[in-house]
């Protein structure tokens, strides 16, 4: 592989690792809150496979950087102007019903990711696409069912739910971004093409507001930075919270 | 794939080490469902000797977030030491694990204790609507889904209509 595929793959893996990273922790957030049960050992189940995927993604992307960078050094010692993850996922909780559809939002293009991905000409993307495709399915078969639940629920559900997606659709654009680097990525079939994925997964978040009796918002104004590190405010709190320990205790081990 | 008496474990005609490091492994238990051996479970995907007899295991994941991972790796490494075994233990990802890799022996003690094993062929029940799922404790069909997820990644939580006893099942993966 040459250097500046090499790098561009860098990149790549660096922003799907911090994407799951990222948003991993944020449900890990609802773990003894969540407003059942079930659904607090449900999300942070799905915390757990999220933070599974952001281990074997940075750990390729240290190996493909080749400064020595484990996966550890990647998730507690940067800064939130080196992450990369998409803004979507680092907007904060809010209600249940917001989470829900971040995470629809969010599963609905992974399940569409993952799926190409198995395709990769890179044989430790692909790897690593075929296992964690087929979590990201059991994920977005449980949050667009709540997401019809909600939706297609009682007046003060259906609001909120409504309320949420209007919300967050524009941090929707940032995820069929496409620059140089993911370019050359496409032209040697390491990664999907982000415009074609796009088709697909309108389909599949319009088949399923069709359910839940929502209506999709306009594409307007779509939010961007993550993958130029300009993050919302939301993301220093969240990282300051993670990485206290690694940084209070630097290379504490137990 | 598991041999014909559903079991997990060395080619025929491997070498002694090679069988030594089975049995051994075989007396390693899932962490989170203690009546199952690793080697029923189907996470352990190779083991190797090479011309000096030195060992090569090779263990895959079942969940890629699975916590007890690293405590499984560690308890391999420590059953293959304590056989006086020269092992290294390896984590691989491809091909991902799959719930058809429970042996059959690995289903029998699920059902045992309770927990439903997994439907056969977890790439059709997938994206299958549910199948029904018998009661582990009185048989009744007449069961329901209380939550997708359960008290581990690798199971979902069940009640019986009939006799009301709620119950996990192991999900197709």
């Amino acid at each position: 592989m040459s250097t500046d595929l090499k790098d561009a793959l860098f990149g790549y893996a660096l922003r799907l690792g911090d994407t799951s990273l990222v948003l991993g922790h944020r449900l890990s957030e609802w773990c003894g809150h969540a407003p059942e049960l079930e659904e607090d050992i449900a999300l942070t189940n799905v915390a757990l496979d999220l933070v599974g995927h952001a281990r074997m993604l940075l750990t390729y992307a240290g190996e493909l950087e080749g400064k020595g960078r484990d996966e550890d050094r990647l998730a507690y010692r940067r800064d939130v102007f080196d992450y990369r993850n998409h803004l979507l996922v680092e907007q904060p909780n809010r209600d249940f019903g917001h989470t829900i559809v971040r995470q629809f939002l969010h599963d609905a293009w992974s399940v569409e990711l993952y799926e190409r991905l198995c395709a990769s000409k890179d044989e430790t993307l692909a790897g690593i696409a075929a296992k964690a495709v087929k979590e990201v399915r059991y994920h977005v078969r449980h949050s667009g069912d709540w997401l019809v639940r909600l939706g297609d629920g009682t007046d003060v559900s259906h609001a909120k739910v409504a309320d949420a997606l209007g919300r967050l659709w524009p941090y929707t654009g940032e995820m069929f971004e496409r620059d140089e680097a993911e370019q050359a990525l496409v032209a040697a079939g390491i990664v999907p093409d982000p415009a074609e994925m796009k088709a697909a997964w309108t389909a599949r978040v319009e088949a399923v507001l069709n359910d839940a009796t929502l209506d999709r918002p306009a594409d307007g104004w779509m939010q961007k930075g993550g993958r130029r590190g300009e993050h919302s405010e939301h993301l220093g709190y969240l990282l300051a919270e993670m990485q206290f320990l690694p940084r209070a205790y630097p290379d504490a081990n137990w | 794939m598991p041999d014909a008496a559903g079991c997990w474990g060395p080619e025929p005609g491997a070498d002694a080490v090679v069988k030594a490091a089975w049995d051994a492994l075989a007396g390693v238990m899932d962490p989170e469902i203690p009546v199952l051996s690793i080697v029923d479970l189907g996470i352990v995907r190779a083991v190797s000797a090479d011309a000096d007899g030195r060992l090569s295991v090779a263990l895959t994941p079942t969940y890629s977030g699975c916590p007890a991972t690293n405590v499984i790796v560690l308890e391999a490494e420590t059953a293959l030491a304590r056989a006086r075994l020269d092992a290294r233990v390896s984590v691989v990802i491809a091909p991902p694990w799959t719930t058809d890799w429970i042996s059959d022996t690995g289903r029998a003690k699920l059902a045992e204790v309770g927990i439903v094993p997994p439907p056969a062929s977890g790439k059709r029940a997938l994206t299958a609507p549910d199948e029904v799922i018998a009661c582990p404790r009185c048989g009744s069909q007449d069961t329901r889904q209380i939550s997708r997820f359960g008290s581990t990644a690798c199971k979902a939580l069940h009640a019986c209509n009939a006799c009301l006893e709620p119950f996990d099942v192991f999900k197709c993966h």
